[in-house]
């Protein structure tokens, strides 16, 4: 079936069987692979994207439920001059990645979570990132990130 | 991993999604959010060979005050009910069950409709819904009906949904004045509760109901009925795991389940003030 998305801002359709998932439709129709699958259970939050600005996780979403719709994936969020989104340089700044398989599924996670809430605590941002994993830094350093752009 | 292969119909009416589920009877399955289908698609433990896509009925996402009660569509997501003003002021206890469901980006997806529907007894909403004495309302080629919440989960993830009727509302009664507590056992915040409680108190009437405790969401009518008799929160708790069959598995055994469903209840209903 034909699905077409808007993703960053550029229409895209392919013809893809109708169990693809919108992970794979990403990565593999639309030759995007900053989204990493990492669990593929949707539980560690690595293939986080954002479907007309709200945070999901695209292994548990088929491409043909979101057809027609926007997706914001990891490569959308800098400019076009290459200046980075607030939430990447705070991330850049803060020393919040280290192996960076997580970073992308966790920025697009943070990004959405300070959207929804401007007025964080360190306990919010803690458990609004619940369904985020990473296995290298410990995660004190992307609570700071988050912090630093929702205090900012 | 891949769902196996399926026929996929968007339907954007109750009466296309009624339609399709007639024309293909169980080889057909309804899909929502998808955060329960899916994963188990995926498993291939499900394979049904027509997906019938609901996610466009947006008529059926809304949350409404009508006759004391609060109204709210079958698509409604989880994230809209847990920030909704309404469901917080007259149904805090739903609005908190649902704060607790999975993470952000499940909330963003997962739909109170097919939380219901999907029948699980390790989830919270039916819980909240079951303390809460909540009414399903299900519409099927013959119209609609009302189901008490008591009434609608009749086994392990079976509900009393026939194969042509589709979950379509659910009415909450509004509580401004209740006192309540959502109590969710887990290892990591994401997780499914490992034993969960829900506890609500009005009017000196109570409403006690356990997730993970049985084949089916739980009511704890052994503690409703100590507290109707004057118990204090410690001896009503005692009777929490009474009429439970909770499973052993790798997180608890059966004893270690109902001594935690005892604490959470106990919890529970001070927070509860009795
Ligand atoms: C990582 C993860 C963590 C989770 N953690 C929790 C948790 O902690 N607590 C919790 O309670 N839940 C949890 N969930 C489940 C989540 O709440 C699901 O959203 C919910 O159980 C199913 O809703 P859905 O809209 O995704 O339904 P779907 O997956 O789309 O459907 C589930 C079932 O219901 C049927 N159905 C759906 N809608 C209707 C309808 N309107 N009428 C008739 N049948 C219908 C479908 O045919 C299917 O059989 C978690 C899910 C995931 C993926
Ligand atoms: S790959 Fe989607 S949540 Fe892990
Ligand atoms: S930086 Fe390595 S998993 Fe998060």
């Amino acid at each position: 079936m034909e699905v077409t998305l808007n993703i960053n801002g550029v229409e895209q359709s392919h013809d893809v069987e109708p169990r693809t998932l919108l992970v794979q439709f990403i990565r593999e129709s639309a030759g995007l692979t900053g989204t990493n699958i990492g669990c593929d259970t949707s539980s560690c939050g690595a293939c986080t994207v954002h479907l007309n600005g709200e945070s999901i996780k695209s292994c548990t979403v088929l491409a043909a439920q979101v057809d027609g719709m926007e997706v914001t994936t990891i490569e959308g969020l800098a400019q076009s001059d290459g200046t980075l989104h607030p939430m990447q340089q705070a991330f850049h700044e803060c020393h919040a990645l280290q192996c960076g398989y997580c970073t992308p599924g966790m920025v697009m996670a943070c990004v959405s979570l300070v959207e929804e809430n401007q007025t964080l605590t360190e306990d919010e941002v803690r458990e609004g990132l619940e369904g985020n994993l990473c296995r290298c830094t410990g995660y004190h350093n992307i609570v700071k990130a988050v912090l630093e752009v929702s205090e900012a | 991993m891949i769902p196996a292969n399926f026929d996929y119909l968007r339907v954007d009416s109750v009466e296309g999604a009624l339609e399709a589920l007639q024309e293909h009877g169980d080889e057909a399955k309804l899909i929502a959010g998808g955060h329960s289908l899916l994963p188990l698609m995926k498993f291939r433990l499900s394979a049904p060979a027509y997906l019938v896509d609901i996610n466009r009925l947006d008529d059926l996402k809304y949350v409404r005050e009508e006759n004391g009660s609060l109204v709210i569509g079958a698509l409604t997501r989880h994230s809209d009910i847990e920030a909704n003003s309404l469901v917080k002021k007259n149904a805090g206890l739903l609005a908190s069950a649902t704060h607790h469901v999975g993470d952000p980006q499940v909330r963003h997806r997962g739909t109170i409709g097919g939380a219901i529907a999907h029948g699980d007894p390790a989830s919270d909403i039916p819980s909240a819904l079951l303390a809460l004495n909540a009414t399903v309302v299900v519409t099927g080629p013959e119209g609609t009906r009302d189901i008490p919440i008591d009434d609608f989960f009749v086994g392990f993830l079976e509900t009393d949904l026939k194969d042509d009727e589709m979950l379509t509302q659910i009415k909450v009664p509004s509580v401004p004045d209740a006192k309540w507590s959502f109590q969710k056992f887990n290892r990591r915040a994401q997780d499914w509760a490992i034993v969960g409680a829900s506890v609500l108190v009005n009017n000196g009437q109570s409403g006690v109901s356990l997730v993970n405790m049985h084949s089916t969401p739980f009511r704890a009518t052994a503690v409703e009925e100590a507290i109707a008799s004057g118990a204090n929160a410690k001896e009503a708790s005692e009777q929490a795991a009474i009429g439970t069959e909770p499973t052993s598995d790798i997180n608890a055994s059966v004893e270690y389940r109902k001594h935690l469903a005892r604490v959470l209840v106990k919890r529970g209903l001070e927070e509860a003030g009795l």
